[in-house]
């Protein structure tokens, strides 16, 4: 019993230390850097909560684009067609993402492995055409913006490079603290005795459809209010991010960084984002360097790195 | 090809070294002559930085390339020119991916990174969209070549600008009358179903039922869609007249099948040449097509009384009478499109010799120089016609241009007046603060 | 256009898009099946079939038969051998691993991709048919006179269209020989019942593995010839048949490559077909519902065996 709960206080002070080193490199960072870490803080929640359902349920979505845009779409059309103030938008945003994973998750998890991927694949691409279908009240692929006098929350001006930095710091480390909670409990451990060996945590006596089914949700809501961030931070709502391709980035990025880590989310965007900056400085054949990055990570760091951190280093990693 | 394969390896930097070299080489030369118009202030020739937004890969790819080619072109006239007060251009290019959300990155790297001047380039109208906010925020000038109708619309913010294109609501309304008085009255819209296709939808619907004309049927084709024979039958049998807009890469298949539906018996066509931009017209499957009309930015082939600024402009840009690269005729340019890059830029230099422009602290200045315009001559700066600009609403009009499929060329039998493109301002962006 | 020549139309278009898709599907279910990965880049070798078949047929001058011809030979070996390069490369050193294999197929897609745009452009880029013939077809009508036959207007395929459905049929058929009647079949199928039984009776698994991988790599190739005179050649065109043919091969029933063939032609015939009923967005929403509903009714696919 001493041993866990020393790991949870590592773990703890691991996630408090991350936030604060986050924090303090704002004094530090160029200017455009702390604008792109705060960019990839916002992707590195939607890959936490990919995370919660991939790599710690076990169940492989290829569907997540529309839990993002779910949260992007409930809070920008609550702003731009009820005038809702960002607190109602965001509360608007999670609660749809909520509704939207909930509602997926109950028609979804009759399924499971290949057949769950391409569901969760159907339905966020009947999402993304919604989107455009409706396109009279969300400007469909071209979507719209979120007015900068409306992104305020008491005099507070979201867009402003400061508070932006510190605002995604702080919903970033409220979302890591809350996954490190919730992989620790005894919730998050049945989720993983489901990963392993799902027809023995039924003879155990889990419940395993509902705690699949509340993985979702969590995962859902927790992308949407991804979603729902980058509309408030960054001022701009868009079908781009319902398409596939946005369900295939948090699977990059958990698989990069290492899936069932709590850290391995944010090392994976993190990775990924410079990979692709930086190379594109030298070539624009930018892609080439990061489809080349990929296959090397496969051979030679197949757990991702966090994963491999765990392997060989730090072996209490949450 | 080759060049394609130059362009796409030589790094960034060292494409930017070179225009900076041209420039500057052309700067050491006039001080050793004094007295040439243009470098009375040698002594400051420090670059003036433009951040080049470019679609160098993804769905834009292909009208990237060509924006890439009449920037460049464009930057090393007005360079050889004497630059912008004297001070030599630097293109700090930049892939956005043709995606939102890379868009608004590169309009970050240009303000905070790269400390451009001012930005340039987008087409896509979601680039644009999802990168303007973070131009406003940043007070970043950000002159946009989408052909969208954001920007007047009143959407965006007073940073974004654009002089150096028409918006495709003026274009369309524009053609309403044309089609009514000489194609037919019962019109069936064929376009893609998303923003840029609702656009055509509602504004040419509004100006053509304005004219007398009825729509008969509006067919929104969903993107991505790569087969397009099983919506033809919906087009009904009375229809006099096709109206036609389509993008992306299966825009060769859409026309080519609706020449085999239609066999022998087709009924009057009018498209917008977005339909086969970048596409050879001599392409198999597309003889149907003669007789039809197009709407074209800027004529693709030279016409008998070719403007010597056209003239001019094909030779800089490296393009040939049939609109296609000089080196490679099956390279066929994005011709009814690219001007915009090369006037915006011209507008630029006007705006920041206008305003003294001195470094980014006359940033707001310089915007308020282009908002000051309005008259913009057929010249060398603007060899697809005059052109007014409404500093209101950020949004330039002009001529627009009706040609006919003739022995598979595009032959102009139609130029529209300013006038016809005009409409009610949407918006006034002078009245927002900086 | 009527309802009845409408119908006969989608029915028309829809097989031609079952054909390719079928062809396409078969290619993925056969290394879904036998190797157990999920290749990703699956697409990317359909889009080299084209764009090899576009480089092939602008080389060959003369009649654009010749080009196709030698197109249709070369394209499929080439993406081949390029295909089973890479399993040999990458797959096979990271032990067909499934999640490593999806991010290694991800990698090999943004490579191809790019190493597309660098040599061959960004522009869509025809081929020629090697014959295209307009063909109107009648449709029949109990009117004032009794029953008459009259051509509506808008009613007609192409003689090539119908060349590739019937060349689809042609190639999977020469494809179930060869997997059932053959010693070559007979291995891969071996390998698929168990792949450490095989290798305890000396077949040599890591051979067979680049093989099919290869030939699935091919059937793509070929599928991408055959349309690219219908449509054109260009580098982003892998995205939606990856997906579409993914589909099938879930929908069909894991490995089951009778239940992958009916699948394409289901999803194939419904694409066309449902466009018939509603304007086509939705067309495509309920399209794409009906293939989540029927995988959450029929979770093992339409072909498959339940697991236990």
């Amino acid at each position: 019993m001493s041993t866990s709960s020393n790991t949870k206080l590592k773990a703890l002070g691991l996630h408090l230390s991350i936030i604060a080193v986050l924090a303090v490199s704002f004094l530090v960072l160029p200017e455009y850097h702390s604008g792109i870490i705060a960019r990839v803080l916002i992707l590195a929640i939607y890959a936490m909560g990919y995370n919660l359902l991939f790599g710690y349920t076990g169940l492989l979505s290829l569907g997540h684009a529309l839990f993002f845009a779910s949260g992007m779409y409930g809070l920008g059309l609550a702003m731009q067609y009820l005038n809702a103030p960002p607190l109602v938008g965001l509360i608007a945003g999670l609660g749809f993402a909520a509704f939207v994973s909930a509602v997926i998750g109950f028609l979804a998890l009759r399924t499971t492995g290949v057949a769950f991927m391409i569901v969760t694949l159907m339905f966020a691409q009947a999402g993304y055409l919604t989107i455009l279908l409706m396109g009279e009240y969300t400007r469909g692929d071209e979507g719209f913006v979120i007015k900068q006098s409306q992104r305020m929350i008491a005099g507070f001006d979201l867009s402003h490079a400061t508070n932006r930095y510190f605002v995604s710091v702080f919903l970033f480390g409220f979302c890591l603290l809350i996954i490190g909670w919730i992989v620790q409990s005894g919730f998050g451990k049945t989720l993983v005795a489901i990963r392993e060996n799902e027809e023995r945590a039924r003879m155990l006596g889990y419940n395993v459809q509902l705690h699949k089914w509340i993985a979702v949700v969590i995962s859902g809501t927790m992308s949407g209010a991804a979603g729902a961030a980058y509309a408030l931070l960054f001022g701009y709502v868009g079908g781009t991010f319902a398409t596939v391709q946005y369900s295939i980035f948090p699977l990059l990025y958990v698989l990069l960084g290492g899936a069932g880590t709590t850290i391995g989310p944010l090392i994976g965007a993190l990775f990924m984002f410079y990979l692709i900056d930086i190379s594109s400085e030298f070539t624009s054949a930018y892609l080439l360097v990061a489809g080349v990055a990929l296959i090397l990570l496969t051979l030679f760091a197949p757990q991702g790195i966090a994963g491999m951190l765990r392997k060989r280093v730090i072996r209490w990693l949450p | 090809m080759t060049d394609i394969k130059d362009s796409l390896f030589q790094p960034n930097r060292r494409r930017a070294l070179k225009t900076l070299a041209v420039g500057a080489g052309t700067v050491a030369a006039a001080g050793m002559l004094p007295g040439l118009p243009g470098y009375n202030q040698a002594h400051s020739a420090e670059p003036i930085r433009i951040g080049f937004q470019v679609h160098r890969t993804g769905i834009g790819a292909a009208y990237g390339r060509w924006y890439d080619r009449t920037t460049e072109a464009c930057v090393a006239k007005i360079n050889a020119e004497g630059g912008i007060n004297g001070r030599p251009i630097e293109i700090v290019a930049e892939d956005d991916g043709t995606d939102p959300k890379r868009g608004a990155e590169v309009v970050e790297k240009f303000a905070s990174q790269h400390k451009c001047d001012v930005s340039f380039g987008t087409l896509f109208s979601h680039v644009v969209y999802g990168s303007a906010p973070r131009a406003g925020e940043l007070k970043m000038p950000y002159f946009v070549v989408s052909e969208g109708h954001h920007v007047a619309s009143g959407k965006l913010n007073r940073y974004t600008l654009q002089p150096g294109i028409t918006d495709v609501k003026s274009q369309v309304q524009a053609m309403a009358p044309f089609i009514s008085e000489n194609l037919g009255k019962k019109v069936t819209m064929i376009y893609p179903d998303f923003a840029f296709g609702h656009d055509h939808r509602d504004y040419f619907s509004a100006a053509f039922e304005a004219q007398g004309g009825t729509i008969l049927e509006k067919i929104a084709i969903p993107p991505t869609e790569t087969s397009f024979t099983k919506y033809f039958p919906k087009i009904p049998r009375e229809t006099e007249v096709i109206y036609h807009v389509m993008v992306g890469p299966a825009v060769l298949t859409f026309v080519k099948e609706m020449g085999e539906f239609f066999g022998p018996s087709r009924p009057e066509i009018f498209g917008f040449i977005d339909s086969l931009e970048a596409v050879d017209m001599t392409s198999p499957g597309l003889e149907f097509l003669d007789g039809t009309y197009f709407w074209e930015g800027m004529p693709r082939y030279a016409q008998e009384d070719q403007s010597e600024f056209d003239k001019a402009y094909r030779e800089a840009v490296g393009v040939d009478e049939n609109g296609a690269s000089v080196s490679d005729s099956k390279d066929v340019s994005t011709f009814a499109h690219m001007f915009g890059c090369w006037e915006t830029l011209h507008i630029i230099k006007a705006g920041m010799e206008a305003a003294d422009y001195q470094g980014a602290a006359d940033r707001s200045k310089l915007i308020e120089a282009v908002e000051a315009m309005s008259d913009m001559p057929h010249s060398h700066a603007h060899p697809q016609g005059a052109k007014v600009f409404n500093g209101k609403t950020h949004q330039t009009f002009g001529h627009q241009y009706i040609s006919k499929v003739e022995g598979g060329k595009l032959v102009l039998a139609h130029t529209t007046s300013i006038e016809d493109t005009l409409y009610e301002d949407e918006v006034d962006y002078t009245t927002q603060s900086f | 256009m009527e309802f009845g020549p409408h119908l006969l139309l989608a029915t028309l278009e829809g097989a031609i898009g079952a054909a390719v898709l079928a062809l396409m599907a078969v290619g993925l279910s056969i290394v879904f099946g036998i190797m157990r990965v999920v290749n990703v880049a699956h697409g990317e070798f359909y889009m080299l079939g084209a764009v090899i078949a576009w480089w092939i047929t602008s080389l060959i001058g003369g009649h654009p038969a010749y080009g196709f011809v030698v197109a249709l030979i070369v394209a499929p070996l080439l993406v081949g051998a390029i295909a089973a390069l890479a399993d040999h490369l990458v797959l096979r050193r990271i032990d067909y691993d499934p999640e490593r294999t999806i991010v290694a197929t991800i990698g090999l897609l943004y490579v191809l991709q790019q190493l597309t745009l660098m040599t061959f452009g960004a522009d869509a880029r025809p081929v020629e048919a090697p014959f295209n013939k307009r063909i109107a077809l009648p449709w029949f009508e109990n009117g004032a006179d009794g029953f008459a036959m009259y051509w509506p207007w808008g009613l007609s395929t192409t003689t090539y269209k119908l060349a590739v459905i019937a060349a689809a049929v042609v190639v999977l058929i020469g494809l179930w020989l060869l997997m059932t009647r053959t010693r070559a079949g007979l291995i891969m199928r071996a390998t698929q019942l168990n792949r450490d039984m095989a290798l305890a009776h000396g077949i040599p698994v890591e051979k067979v593995y680049a093989l099919v991988f290869g030939l699935g790599a091919a059937i793509a190739a070929l599928a991408a010839v055959l349309i690219v005179p219908i449509q054109q050649a260009h580098y982003l065109m892998g995205g939606d048949p990856l997906l579409l043919s993914f589909i099938v091969v879930i929908i069909g029933g894991l490995g089951s490559i009778p239940g992958t063939i009916v699948a394409a032609i289901l999803i194939g015939m419904s694409d066309g077909i449902i466009s018939v009923f509603f304007s086509p967005t939705l067309a495509k929403i309920l399209a794409t519902l009906l293939v989540a509903f029927v995988l959450i009714f029929r979770p093992q696919g339409l072909f498959g065996k339940r697991e236990s």
